[in-house]
């Protein structure tokens, strides 16, 4: 097939110039999508750390992390207006939790639940958020792994998750 | 017997498959027409076969036959019809059956009507598809195999999990999989080009649809997703930058810029070797949202080491394909030749800078999605990657983009001028500027950031407008005549325009809704009263809804303003045969907000913790993703697109012969 060129105008780049233009602009947009996403890489992603974890290395003030582990058992209470005071346990130690809010439907004690949120300065956790996954058999991975790290870890009873 | 006829029909389409992933492609080398001409029997005989085997499933799942593994896992005899129908794919075999019958449809749909596409396209588009199917037809065999037998049937089934008990799950998945594996007609077409090392007038033309179908189909899944998300989890949200969310979000990122690149291909002969590298992302990407949702990797790493197989056979056929593909292309693009050229402020020019950030976008996504995942297996720190990272990454990539959306269709091609496209554009850029002071003035200029989304909202659905206008010659000329004009307009110029409308929709329902929401969550007992929106929701009380295979607490709400009053019904289940249970949020529309109310536990007192929640404009994020959709059927109706017209090719009988 034929395709006729548009001949350089007088105003206009040549072939050449239109492309290292082209290329000009894709570099910028790329670099400026490296960037972003090498600063959010740095302070935009958050850690999930276990009881243990952070008696052994308490994160910043303020800085989000995820906390998972079990529920303690006996230690879920639920007070006035939606708050939810309970203990996540790696077997060896232990956090407490604040929540505002509703617990998923499968929160209970001895169940395995991913907490974020900041640690305040009294040492309890103040969570915003609580995870625990649509099926009985579910233990989410990272707490199986921070479980698997005590020794507590008894291994799976039924499927994975679909 | 009837799982045994459908577990043989699947052997038979594998085998099938084969001849059809081999024979035509042998014959296209060897430039032999009967060798060619077995890829339409082939295709059609490939989807007739799976289709049977799909059907003997859903036979299976429908008389309750729990001498299947597959059926015993994920039904039972008390699930309502609707569910044991639709459970047929709400498991990973099933699922993965469905996947491979669509991809037999489309496969079945290029031999149909492509009677007008060059034969040596034709046969290596229908070898190509003949890899993917043999691909995952051995997977799902080897191991997924929906038809596996117990030794001793059980007489009750476990039952499919609750949260996929709903409406949602007859229409999500098999919309979604129409988007995944449509995109492959696309990868075939590109692949087959790059063997041949040529690229036809005929591809652009045939490209398109097909793209566009995929893109409608994974527009409208994905919203529908992203529905059943917002009332079924009762969280009210409805985006979480899930990894299986962006899942399907990566592949419609490169959809859209694949749609608007090979529009540049089809009117101007230009970005052909970007088009072709397209194609063949788009597709890797369909299939690596598959891999990381039918894999396991999301819920965890580890999963590999429990079910090591099926990830990794999956992961060797997305391996294979896209590696092979990117190979190929590396190989072969430097003999497609180059096409015209275009000053850089024009349509073409407007259409790359789509490109652009349309791609650079879809990488920040796929670096947040598959960042977590490679730093767990490679150093085991477990890491989560959400809505912060995104925000951040995609936020300042997308957002320059949906400002230069309604410039792109102003410009000429070739070479445009982007000051009158700009003169042209005041009225809607007035209208931005209009509703931002309003916004600003009315919250007090505290949400200033707010207040620029709807301005970007309203730019974009206005730029749509004055472009319509803009063709009709509106108040250039008498009314009747650009009524005429309006009405004689191509369909496609209305799909363009309904579709950056539906865009713009969905940004201000985004805005709105996650502004302007407010939550309440408290605990009421019977009786209680709290005003939402200048309405008053009162907790009137609980009582048992019990439905056959689930035991049920719902809480009645009325909420009243002045004479109208309504009830509201959230309900908190327990689905005996699994032990579980999930919440049903009730959710009332009123004009295009929605009052959400979500249940939460039953304590002493009868006092229910609830969370209730006003969302305005809510709605207008599925809304403009409808108009999108809109916008692609109209597209697609119109003539010169139309799949398989024939008459396309007859008009320019000088462009490229078959041979």
């Amino acid at each position: 097939m034929t395709i006729t060129q548009a001949a350089p105008r007088r105003r206009g780049m040549t072939r050449k110039q239109r492309r290292l233009m082209l290329i000009g602009l894709a570099g910028v947009v790329l670099t400026a999508a490296v960037a972003l996403v090498l600063i959010a890489l740095n302070d935009r992603i958050v850690f999930f750390n276990s009881p243990s974890d952070i008696i052994a290395e308490p994160p910043a003030a303020g800085e989000r992390i995820r906390l998972g582990g079990l529920v303690e058992t006996n230690s879920w209470e639920v007070l006035s207006d939606g708050v939810h005071r309970f203990a996540i346990t790696d077997t060896a130690e232990t956090i407490p939790v604040t929540y505002r809010g509703l617990v998923p439907d499968l929160f209970r004690e001895g169940q395995g639940v991913i907490t974020e949120g900041t640690l305040g300065e009294d040492g309890i956790f103040v969570a915003d958020s609580v995870l625990a996954k649509h099926d009985e058999a579910y233990i989410p991975a990272e707490v199986e792994e921070a479980l698997r790290e005590q020794g507590v870890w008894q291994g799976e009873e039924g499927d994975a998750a679909p | 017997m009837i799982a045994e006829v459908g577990h043989f029909a699947l052997i038979l389409a594998t085998a099938v498959a084969i001849v059809q992933s081999i024979v035509p492609f042998w014959g296209a080398r060897t430039g032999d027409g009967r060798l060619m001409m077995v890829a339409r029997p082939a295709a059609v005989t490939q989807f007739l076969l799976i289709g049977v085997a799909f059907a003997a499933l859903m036979h299976a799942y429908i008389v309750s036959d729990f001498s299947l593994v597959n059926v015993y896992e994920n039904s039972h005899t008390d699930k309502p019809m609707l569910y044991k129908v639709t459970g047929v794919w709400g498991n990973h075999e099933g699922s993965m059956l469905l996947w491979v019958l669509i991809l037999a449809v489309f496969g079945a749909a290029v031999a149909v009507f492509g009677r007008n596409l060059p034969d040596r396209l034709k046969a290596n588009v229908l070898a190509v598809q003949g890899w993917i199917g043999v691909s995952f037809l051995g997977f799902i065999l080897f191991t997924s195999n929906p038809f596996e037998r117990f030794e001793f049937p059980p007489l009750q089934g476990a039952d499919l999990n609750p949260v996929l008990q709903d409406i949602g799950l007859a229409i999500h998945p098999p919309l979604l999989y129409l988007g995944y594996v449509g995109c492959s007609i696309a990868f075939a077409f590109a692949v087959a080009a790059l063997i041949e090392g040529k690229i036809e007038a005929a591809w652009a033309r045939w490209v398109r649809p097909w793209t566009l179908a995929a893109w409608m189909f994974l527009t409208a899944g994905i919203a529908m997703g992203s529905y059943w998300a917002y009332y079924e989890l009762g969280w009210g949200g409805w985006w979480f930058w899930d990894p299986v969310e962006n899942a399907s979000f990566m592949p419609w990122l490169a959809a859209t810029a694949l749609l608007h690149s090979a529009a540049v291909m089809e009117k101007r002969d230009a970005l052909k070797v970007w088009t072709v590298l397209l194609a063949l992302l788009t597709f890797s990407l369909s299939l690596l949202g598959t891999f990381l949702v039918r894999s396991g990797v999301l819920t965890s790493v580890h999963t590999f080491a429990s079910s090591p197989t099926r990830g990794l056979v999956i992961l060797a056929i997305l391996g294979v394909f896209v590696g092979g593909s990117l190979a190929l292309f590396a190989m072969r693009s430097s003999s497609l030749t180059k096409g015209g050229m275009f000053a850089p402020i024009s349509r073409e020019g407007a259409l790359v800078f789509n490109n652009l950030f349309l791609t650079a976008a879809t990488a920040t996504v796929l670096v947040g999605t598959l960042y977590p995942i490679l730093l767990d297996a490679v150093t085991g720190e477990t890491i989560s990657v959400g809505a912060p990272f995104f925000n951040f990454t995609f936020g300042p990539l997308i957002i320059p983009l949906l400002m230069a959306v309604p410039f792109g269709p102003m410009l000429a091609w070739k070479r445009g001028d982007l000051w009158a496209a700009a003169q042209r554009l005041m009225a809607a850029f007035a209208a931005a500027v209009i509703a931002i002071v309003i916004i600003a003035v009315a919250t007090g200029a505290s949400e200033v950031l707010a207040a620029l989304g709807i301005g970007l909202g309203v730019w974009l659905v206005a730029g749509a407008l004055v472009e319509l206008a803009n063709r009709v010659q509106l108040g250039r000329i008498a009314f009747g005549a650009s009524f005429r004009r309006l009405v004689g307009l191509p369909r496609s110029a209305f799909g363009m325009a309904l579709a950056h409308a539906g865009l713009g929709v969905t940004v201000l329902g985004l805005v709105t809704a996650s502004t302007w929401q407010t939550e309440d969550i408290l605990e009421m007992q019977p009786g209680d009263t709290i005003i939402v929106e200048q309405r008053e929701v009162t907790y009137v009380g609980r009582n048992r809804a019990d439905a056959n295979n689930y035991l049920a607490d719902q809480f009645r709400f009325s909420v009243a303003r002045g004479d109208s009053e309504f009830f509201m019904t959230p309900e908190r289940r327990t689905y005996p045969a699994r032990g579980e249970t999930t919440t049903e949020a009730a959710i009332e529309t009123i004009w295009f907000s929605q009052l959400y109310i979500s249940p939460g536990e039953v304590g002493a007192d009868e006092a229910l913790t609830v969370r209730i929640f006003w969302k305005p404009f809510v709605t207008f994020i599925w809304l403009g993703s409808i108009v999108m959709v809109i916008g692609g059927v109209l597209s697609l109706s119109d003539r010169r697109l139309r799949v398989g017209a024939p008459k396309a090719s007859r008009n320019r009988p000088a462009i490229a012969p078959a041979e």
